[in-house]
């Protein structure tokens, strides 16, 4: 069958999809973005997290033909989303505090912009890798990731980044049991989950001081 | 394998009509798993996510109908107050992602002992709403609904619409077993509504038996001995020999086995635990509403 929807923002289209398939198998095998990992198949692992209109959920237990319509956000898109929800929030913003300065909006500099913490600068990594960036921004949670060392072996991190993005979008200042919560559905098996708490603090402290 | 995309109600029983043996898949988080590792490949998918209905839930007077898609997270977040058992099992339910789509007509489709909607559901009072395009509309109450492991009481051409849960007329309290907070299929769970409008009590147990089950004799033996002691009227607290009694009479009602996740007796001892600390809970916020002056014991 056809399948046709909506994936970071571009219609696609996929055929001969089967039946049975899952609408992550779409993602990494028809459309050609394997940034959403594939491990448990049983939704265990998180690896696989997705928004479907919006929600996160594990597009391995998602039915292809489910998505039929629907608008999918995978880690390829989380950049130019959170640029998008920047640039929506802005205006609305500088009307509330009134002196806020709206340059921080403009394109691409929402990765950068409010790293004021010097914590956080001491962190910064170096260089830029060809394969992480593509030479487009990061999104703040995934910079944090970046600058916090909550990389190690990187299969988790996909559905991480989607999962601590949606929870900072909802929460912006989350406590430490609203992250654990919020990441209770994605393992990481380096054991690598105290720096991850310390990318999602860092993520939530630079959205804090960029408002 | 055909993926059947009814837009309403009446096209979903019509194409449960046509094809008995087609799967209702709506959150996905059981028949996908099944799909994905090749235990099941049924010849039709009948997917519900597009019948807007079962996304709903509406407060009547004594019960609240809730359609059998609406997710867990939004049990949690909207139900609180009328149905705070199913809340907290809700709560219990594997991850936020999985939360986001699974809901309570999938727990009562796959009827697995395990899963962790039943013991709420049996503890408040519950209906179950099917439907088939032949008959129309009828309640199964959920005593009856589960009929062995992982069977329920549907007809092959019936689907789940929603469950009517009756609202909380007292405190409830749901516990569970596992190796941590998330992403934990029950060891074993329970289950335990105060009714003070009838003065009655209910339970449910979940993972220690064939089915999820009530405790009966539990619920009778603790009836009795709360109107005895006069305890309605009073608030005061339940004595340890009440609770004693109440927790082994639960662990009586368990018919366990021993798997991966657990021993027979293990399950039958947790369920006592379980039973006196959800007793203990409940009754300490029924004193709490009765505005007692006495502090907590």
């Amino acid at each position: 069958m056809r399948v046709t929807f909506t994936v970071n923002g571009r219609p696609q289209e996929a055929d001969d999809v089967w039946e049975g398939e899952s609408l992550l198998y779409v993602l990494r095998e028809r459309l050609g973005l394997p940034g959403s990992k594939n491990a448990c198949e049983q939704g265990e692992c998180g690896s696989c997290t997705v928004r479907l209109d919006g929600v996160p959920v594990c597009s391995c237990l998602v039915a292809a033909g489910q998505a039929e319509g629907r608008e999918i956000v995978t880690v390829e898109g989380l950049a130019e989303h959170a640029r998008e929800r920047a640039r929506a929030a802005a205006p609305r913003t500088s009307d509330t505090t009134g002196a806020s300065d709206p340059s921080g909006s403009g394109p691409g500099a929402s990765g950068t912009a409010g790293t004021p913490l010097d914590a956080a600068r001491a962190w910064r990594a170096h260089g830029a890798d060809p394969h992480t960036g593509d030479g487009t921004e990061l999104a703040p949670v995934q910079q944090a990731f970046i600058d916090a060392g909550a990389v190690q072996c990187g299969f988790c991190t996909p559905g991480l980044l989607v999962a601590a993005d949606e929870m900072l979008e909802r929460n912006p200042n989350p406590s430490d049991a609203d992250i654990r919560e919020a990441l209770s559905g994605n393992l990481c098996r380096c054991t690598g989950y105290e720096k991850i708490m310390d990318a999602v603090r860092l993520a939530a402290a630079r959205q804090g001081e960029a408002v | 394998m055909d993926f059947l995309r009814p837009a309403s109600w009446e096209e979903a029983l019509a194409a449960k009509a046509e094809h008995p043996t087609a799967v209702p898949i709506a959150g996905g988080t059981d028949v996908m798993v099944e799909i994905n590792f090749d235990h099941r490949r049924p010849g039709h998918l009948l997917d519900l996510t597009r019948i807007g209905d079962l996304y709903d839930w509406e407060r009547g007077e004594r019960s609240v109908r809730l359609g059998a898609s609406v997710p867990y997270t939004r049990i949690m977040s909207e139900l609180r107050a009328d149905l705070p058992g199913l809340a907290l099992a809700a709560h219990t339910v594997a991850s936020p992602q999985i939360r986001n789509r699974g809901g309570v007509g999938g727990n009562l489709g796959t009827a697995s002992p395990a899963g962790d909607a039943h013991p709420a559901l049996l503890a408040a009072g519950a209906e179950v709403e099917v439907a088939s395009a032949a008959r129309g509309t009828r309640m199964i109450p959920i005593d009856a609904f589960y009929t062995g492991v992982k069977r329920n009481a549907l007809e092959p051409d019936e689907l789940i619409r929603a469950v009517h849960v009756r609202r909380a007329d007292g405190p409830q309290q749901f516990s569970k077993v596992g190796t941590r907070n998330a992403m934990v299929i029950a060891v074993c769970a329970f289950g335990l509504a105060l009714h003070p409008e009838t003065r009655t009590v209910r339970t449910g147990i979940g993972s220690a038996a064939p089915t999820p089950v009530r405790a009966a004799a539990a619920e009778e033996f603790l009836a009795a001995a709360l109107e005895e002691g006069g305890h309605w009227e009073s608030g005061k607290t339940v004595p340890p020999s009440v609770a004693r009694q109440f927790a082994q009479l639960c662990s009586g009602a368990c018919n366990p086995i021993d798997d991966v996740r657990g021993t027979a007796s293990y399950r039958r001892h947790a369920v006592g635990v379980m039973a006196r600390r959800t007793l203990m809970w409940t009754w300490e916020s029924y004193r709490g509403a009765r505005r007692t002056t006495e502090g907590a014991a």
